[in-house]
């Protein structure tokens, strides 16, 4: 999930309120003994999460909440395991991107909170989404606060013109994707950008592949398995025909064209209306969002791209408090309704999430059934595991796949998943991983 | 005494070991004396400590050391930091990838430095003729590119290059002209370079102009009184007279080029065709900090700056005797 710059501003006013604490609390040491509040840090990055928050601080005297405002994803988790490095310095709680968890799990940082979580908590949230926090094992290493199931969007008023059908499957998608191109040469269903490692995923999360797995003691990497190999095969098919843009997304001219009408569709996830809204202001009103394109009809599937959860880190020594917190935050039906009209998150949580979302987001008003649409593809999500060198994985993804986009074949994309598979498995040998092939 | 060598040794923790070798502690003042400059150090001494010294002296120790995992790496205590002998150093040297950034590097380096330095002299030349006008408005305007942040002149340049969003593509659009992105395979580097060139011309003419400045005039009226036309002039005596600044900043070019790295990161999710290795130090950053290993980056690092100090000393030594020498004659 990309966020922009009122995150700066937030964080500046999270710094103050950080700084007033640290004055006001001086000496207390937050112990729990004698009535003293329990006092948590949480390093988190979504947008106004410390209203939210503040929601629970008024609530609960006992134990106090502090957000420290971090930049995103990346930063956060270096600048985690750092101090788990270090052996201090780390929060009590860490919002984590689901990729990151395999990771920081793997260093250490996170707290397997399975022994303080309530029994019912797992019912809460899709089975591929648990499974993300659990890493398929009988701990817990968070729980999930937002997700990013995947959908087809489209600009409605260009289908129309064109006499196109929204495509349900992806063979009916190449044929749009052909026939938009032939109305208009400089016109593009969509792109296929080596940038965005996490977008690819989850296309191949939907049609059934998993990067990882563990075998025992083993990890497995199922990078080059058939599933990846049908998606990577079919990009490539389509780019090499050349009925699919080969170029970068999030980048001016990709921005342009969203706007100017060169790129009439996208595959993403949830939280694009919001991504349309600042690169696309033009087009308010025209565009609609439909379930993914399938590999198999009858058995309708998507994949994730993006969402977080929210840990506890091994460093705390308010597990218990802290666990309570984020069940909170994750759950309550009035924190998940906070969530939502603070940070604009598409939340985890299945039965809070119907009640929060009942109206579309303002750039899809045209769509009233928005986020009933959206309830049901998030049912569908592939399970998925992600390893501990994701961000390993990613980066060979970046070069590989830029080097396959820019050759404009079939034959070097389906090169470029053996290599990336190759590129992964041997960094965790390397490491030192237990890795079964 | 005492309080002052606790206090010099907390400064500067070099003190009381220097004052113990002072012969005759007996008497105050020389001991005092002997402490004063390196009160005054202090400063200067611990900011470089902390700051140069023992970042080099770890990353020196973390290029030797790594990390193993045990088994699955999951909970606490998986992972250990091993002692790694050489194996970090031969695997960076014997890297596909980091021998392809070098080369990419070289031939970056083959673009850069020459047309740079070329248009640097040219310009300075042009602006110390004179005939020339606007002396002022054109030194600033030259000098302005210098003054804009890399990342900066990278994303500026970038919508440039980018066709869809590029007033240039707009216009060979409209002229019916099909020019390649630069972005492409072939024009990539030249479109890195491109930058580096626009932002460093300035200052480079600076320094060769300013050493222009220098030159008494009575050399050239001499030199026309022999009959030497300006080119003549500016062949045959401004540029030797300037050698010096101009190997100067060739040094300066080198390093930096060895060290380009704002440039082609900002450029990097523009395009396909500019990796995350794309240089040496895209490679360090890409290990240390999308692949937390900080132990290969450092040895990485190390072997970076060896090869920067060895070029510039050796390419110093080779021009010397020719260059300075010719000065010390004079």
């Amino acid at each position: 999930m990309r966020l922009t710059t009122g995150t700066k501003v937030a964080a500046a006013v999270a710094a103050t309120a950080l700084l007033a604490t640290a004055c006001s609390s001086g000496g207390t040491g937050g112990d729990s003994a004698d009535g003293e509040a329990v006092e948590l840090t949480f390093w988190a990055w979504a947008p106004n999460i410390e209203k939210v928050v503040d929601v629970w601080n008024s609530e609960h005297p006992d134990i106090q909440v502090t957000v420290n405002k971090q930049d995103g994803g990346d930063p956060a988790v270096t600048k985690l395991l750092t101090a788990i490095e270090a052996g201090s310095g780390a929060p009590d709680l860490m919002q984590a991107e689901y990729q990151k968890i395999p990771q920081l799990v793997s260093s250490g940082a996170l707290a397997d909170i399975a022994g303080e979580i309530s029994g019912e908590l797992a019912g809460h949230f899709p089975d591929g989404v648990w499974n993300a926090v659990t890493l398929g094992s009988d701990a817990v290493y968070a729980v999930p606060q937002d997700s990013g199931p995947m959908q087809f969007y489209y600009r409605e008023d260009v289908f129309a013109e064109l006499g196109l059908e929204v495509p349900t499957t992806w063979e009916e998608y190449a044929e749009v994707a052909r026939a938009v191109h032939a109305a208009d040469p400089n016109t593009y269903l969509g792109t296929f950008s080596a940038n965005d490692a996490g977008w690819f995923s989850g296309l191949t999360q939907q049609a059934g592949a998993s990067w990882y797995g563990i075998d025992g003691d083993s990890w497995t990497v199922q990078i080059d398995s058939p599933e990846v190999q049908k998606v990577a095969g079919y990009w490539g098919g389509l780019v090499e025909e050349g009925i699919i843009d080969n170029k970068p997304m999030y980048t001016p001219e990709w921005n342009a064209a969203l706007n100017d009408g060169s790129q009439v569709g996208w595959l993403s996830a949830i939280w694009a209306p919001g991504v349309l809204a600042g690169n696309a202001a033009d087009t308010a009103g025209t565009w609609k969002m439909a379930p993914m394109p399938q590999w198999d009809a009858a058995a309708p599937a998507t994949g994730n791209w993006g969402g977080s959860a929210t840990a506890v880190t091994s460093q705390s020594e308010h597990a218990a408090e802290a666990t309570q917190f984020i069940e909170w935050l994750n759950t309550d039906p009035a924190a998940v309704q906070a969530l939502v009209d603070e940070t604009g998150i598409y939340p985890a949580d299945i039965p809070a999430s119907t009640a929060a979302l009942a109206d579309p987001p303002a750039f899809f008003s045209n769509q009233p059934d928005f986020y009933e649409l959206a309830a049901e593809t998030a049912q569908t999500a592939n399970p998925f595991t992600y390893g501990p060198n994701i961000n390993v994985a990613y980066s060979a993804y970046n070069d590989e796949f830029a080097k396959a986009t820019e050759a404009r074949t079939q034959a070097a994309f389906l090169a470029a998943v053996e290599a990336v598979q190759t590129a992964t498995i041997e960094d965790l040998k390397n490491s030192g991983f237990s890795v079964k092939e | 005494m005492t309080t002052t060598n606790d206090l010099a040794g907390a400064l500067g923790g070099t003190a009381p070991s220097r004052t113990t070798q002072v012969p005759r502690r007996s008497r105050t003042v020389p001991a005092r004396r002997a402490a004063a400059p390196w009160a005054f150090l202090a400063p200067a001494i611990v900011l470089f400590v902390a700051f140069l010294a023992a970042p080099i002296l770890y990353s020196l120790y973390l290029s030797f050391r790594t990390e193993k995992v045990s088994g699955l790496g999951l909970g606490p205590g998986s992972r250990t930091e091993v002692w790694n002998g050489l194996t970090n150093y031969t695997s960076a040297l014997a890297d596909p990838e980091f021998l392809a950034s070098v080369g990419r590097v070289g031939m970056y380096g083959l673009v850069v430095v020459p047309v740079m330095l070329g248009s640097a002299l040219l310009f300075a030349l042009l602006l110390d003729a004179r005939r020339s006008r606007a002396r002022r408005f054109s030194r600033i305007a030259i000098f302005l590119p210098y003054a804009v942040p890399a990342v900066i002149s990278s994303l500026l340049w970038g919508f440039l290059y980018l066709p869809g969003v590029s007033p240039f593509y707009w216009v060979f659009d409209q002229l019916g002209w099909d020019v390649p992105s630069l972005f492409s395979n072939r024009l990539v580097l030249f479109a890195v370079a491109n930058i580096a060139v626009w932002g460093g011309v300035g200052f480079n003419m600076v320094v060769i102009y300013t050493a222009l400045k220098a030159i008494p005039s009575e050399l050239y009226e001499a030199a026309e009184l022999d009959g030497a036309s300006q080119v003549g002039i500016a062949l045959r005596v401004k540029i030797p007279i300037v050698l010096p600044s101009i190997i100067m900043t060739f040094v300066f070019s080198m390093i930096a080029t060895l060290q380009v790295f704002a440039e082609p990161t900002t450029l990097r999710p523009l395009s396909n065709t500019i990796s995350t290795t794309w240089t040496p130090l895209m490679k360090v950053y890409r290990d240390a900090f999308t692949r937390g290993d900080l132990y290969s980056a450092s040895a990485t690092s190390v072997i970076i700056a060896v090869a920067t100090f060895v070029l510039s000393l050796g390419f110093l030594r080779l021009v010397q005797s020719r260059a300075f020498g010719q000065e010390n004659n004079r």
